[in-house]
């Protein structure tokens, strides 16, 4: 039997909440599975806690580009029968989506 | 053999006429019907409409209108959109996607008169360094069909040294274009972010992702990053910096270049077969001219680690738009939460899926400062080792990978030690600057390709356009071709 219980060992992962919160529907032995795997992967990320970055700015991005913008200017776009032509459901021009409200 | 050919000899023969860009691309078929089907390097192509394209390409050099890239096959890799082509990243979760515009590379290519030719197979959207993460197949290396091609532009590797085309595009978020091209024997270009426009790749890490060729030469890479290269407004990252000629810095002259090796890459896992093919690469381009300077890039241990943060965290949030409702598959759910987890669970595959929860998790409330934050702030770090060390030298040399191709099957079972064969090439794609490999010999038993990899500065490309093709000029290397 697996010792396993949604806590991954040695991590404070809970790995069914972080799966509800991808929207990802994981199976009982995909999540033990991953679960060890994951156990792994963070604790050779903790590496990094060896370094002080107390006085270093964060890299969101490696080239300092900033406020990139065009012309407000009305152009072409996508028509709509292209732009929902590998839509897995449509219809009156719309993608068709199950009931969100009653 | 005219699929044998680099870029710039069937440039030639088409100008001279010798043969025709028809003849050039059956060549190509006939070579892929020959051999794929070992290599596996192609998800799928359509013949008919490259023989349009390849007709089209006729036409223009009849007609005098021949440019170096009018009526040559290149194949793409299934991760750039190209106009009523299927796009699956080698994922289940795409269906039948076609894609209903071209990625501004593949406009570029179009522009120049290239044969856009395949679907080349890949790790699912990027991530993996075996294609063994395709849901479809798992390229064959050319030079031992039991190994891999690396990943994750694997396809696009083996494609070009199985000659199955003259040349591929493919994307490098950590090592994706570099090392499956060090593991196949051909020359693989990461552009520094911001030269290529990303417009039409689906993303997988926006902040590290660049596409770039694969070719028999460099000069051929030259060749494709002028025709690939520039700003784009579909693209707000990519930036306004000027694109040089890129062949004309292939002169061959190299003397007096300051080349730096830094120390943190001669380390534990590399193999000393492989440390000692590179080490005499090292010693042709100091007998060439380069004087080899030692630098120091102190946080490159910590680079895996980092890479292994912000790549999911940005992948967790890129692939949220596959949720099954406006395109590709969709498995049904009685809510929408219920439609999109079932169609994200059934769609995506293990790595993918693992990546996402990596990614989800560094990003969730109470661990974005202890990871994703941290991680940024060492990203820093790293970049500033390269400024430093730019300070002193043109351009730093380093084995491209640790080792050359594994067998299939021998890192799948433990993601990690799969994640630590990108050591050497993860680096550049934090830093932001741009990196090439390039071949630099053979091990002796199995005989399998061992790749020279150049980091330059930021916009560098020329400085190491120039060294490769010193390098490479004065060896044979490329001449080598695996038996198939």
């Amino acid at each position: 039997m697996s010792i396993f219980c949604g806590f991954m060992a040695g991590t404070g992962m809970d790995i069914k909440y972080v799966a509800h919160l991808a929207r990802l529907a994981l199976t009982p032995e995909e999540e033990e599975k991953l679960g060890g795997q994951l156990g792994n992967i963070l604790h050779y990320i903790e590496k990094l806690n060896e370094l002080d970055v107390s006085n270093v700015e964060p890299t969101s991005h490696a080239v300092p580009l900033v406020n990139i913008t065009r012309e407000d200017a009305v152009r072409p776009s996508l028509p709509n029968e292209e732009a929902l032509r590998n839509a897995p459901s449509k219809a009156n021009g719309l993608f068709l989506v199950p009931k969100i409200v009653e | 053999m005219l699929n044998q050919l680099t870029i710039s000899e069937a440039a030639e023969g088409l100008r001279a006429k010798k043969f025709s860009a028809r003849e050039l691309l059956q060549s190509c078929l006939d070579r892929v019907k020959q051999v794929d089907g070992k290599v596996k390097a192609f998800l799928s192509y359509d013949e008919k409409d490259a023989l349009a394209q390849a007709e089209a390409a006729d036409k223009l050099i009849a007609s005098g209108q021949v440019g170096p890239l009018t009526g040559i096959p290149i194949g793409i890799k299934d991760v750039l959109c190209v106009k009523d082509h299927p796009l699956n990243c080698a994922s289940k979760i795409l269906g039948n996607y076609r894609s209903p515009y071209d990625a501004t590379a593949i406009h570029k290519l179009k522009d120049a008169g290239a044969v856009i030719f395949g679907r080349t197979n890949m790790d699912e959207f990027a991530m993996g360094s075996s294609t063994e993460n395709s849901a479809f197949l798992t390229t064959r290396n050319p030079w031992d069909l039991e190994r891999i091609p690396g990943g994750s532009s694997g396809g696009s590797a083996a494609a070009v040294a199985a000659d199955e085309c003259l040349a591929t595009l493919g994307t490098d978020t950590g090592g994706s274009i570099r090392q499956p091209a060090a593991l196949c024997g051909c020359v693989g270009f990461k552009p520094t972010y911001g030269r290529v426009s990303r417009y039409g790749l689906v993303a997988f890490a926006s902040s590290l992702d660049q596409i770039g060729p694969f070719t028999k030469d460099v000069r051929d890479t030259a060749t494709l990053l002028n025709a690939i290269s520039g700003v784009d407004p579909m693209d707000s990252t990519s930036v306004p910096e000027p694109v040089p000629d890129y062949t004309k810095a292939l002169d061959g002259n190299i003397k007096g270049l300051k080349l730096g090796i830094a120390k943190e890459y001669m380390v534990g896992g590399l193999d000393p077969e492989v440390a000692a093919i590179v080490q005499k690469a090292i010693d042709q381009l100091r007998k060439l001219g380069a004087e080899i300077v030692e630098v120091s890039l102190p946080h490159t241990d910590y680079a895996a680690a980092t890479y292994y943060i912000i790549a999911p965290a940005e992948a967790s949030a890129n692939l949220a738009r596959f949720d099954g409702i406006r395109y590709g598959a969709r498995i049904e759910g009685a809510d929408p939460i219920e439609l999109y987890s079932k169609t994200r669970g059934a769609g995506f595959g293990a790595e993918v899926k693992r990546r996402i929860i990596l990614g989800t998790y560094v990003l969730s409330s109470g661990y974005y400062d202890a990871y994703y934050l941290r991680a940024q702030k060492v990203r820093t770090l790293i970049r500033n080792d390269f400024i430093k060390a730019f300070e002193k030298v043109d351009a730093i040399v380093t084995p491209t990978t640790p080792t050359a191709a594994f067998k299939a099957g021998e890192k799948s079972g433990d993601p990690l030690q799969m994640y630590l064969s990108d050591i050497f090439t993860i680096s550049c794609n934090l830093a932001g600057i741009c990196g090439i490999s390039l071949p630099c010999g053979f091990t002796a038993k199995p005989k399998l390709p061992v790749g020279l990899q150049l980091l330059g500065k930021s916009f560098g490309e020329s400085t190491i356009l120039k060294i490769a093709h010193a390098y490479e000029q004065s060896t044979n290397w490329r001449k080598e071709r695996p038996s198939l």
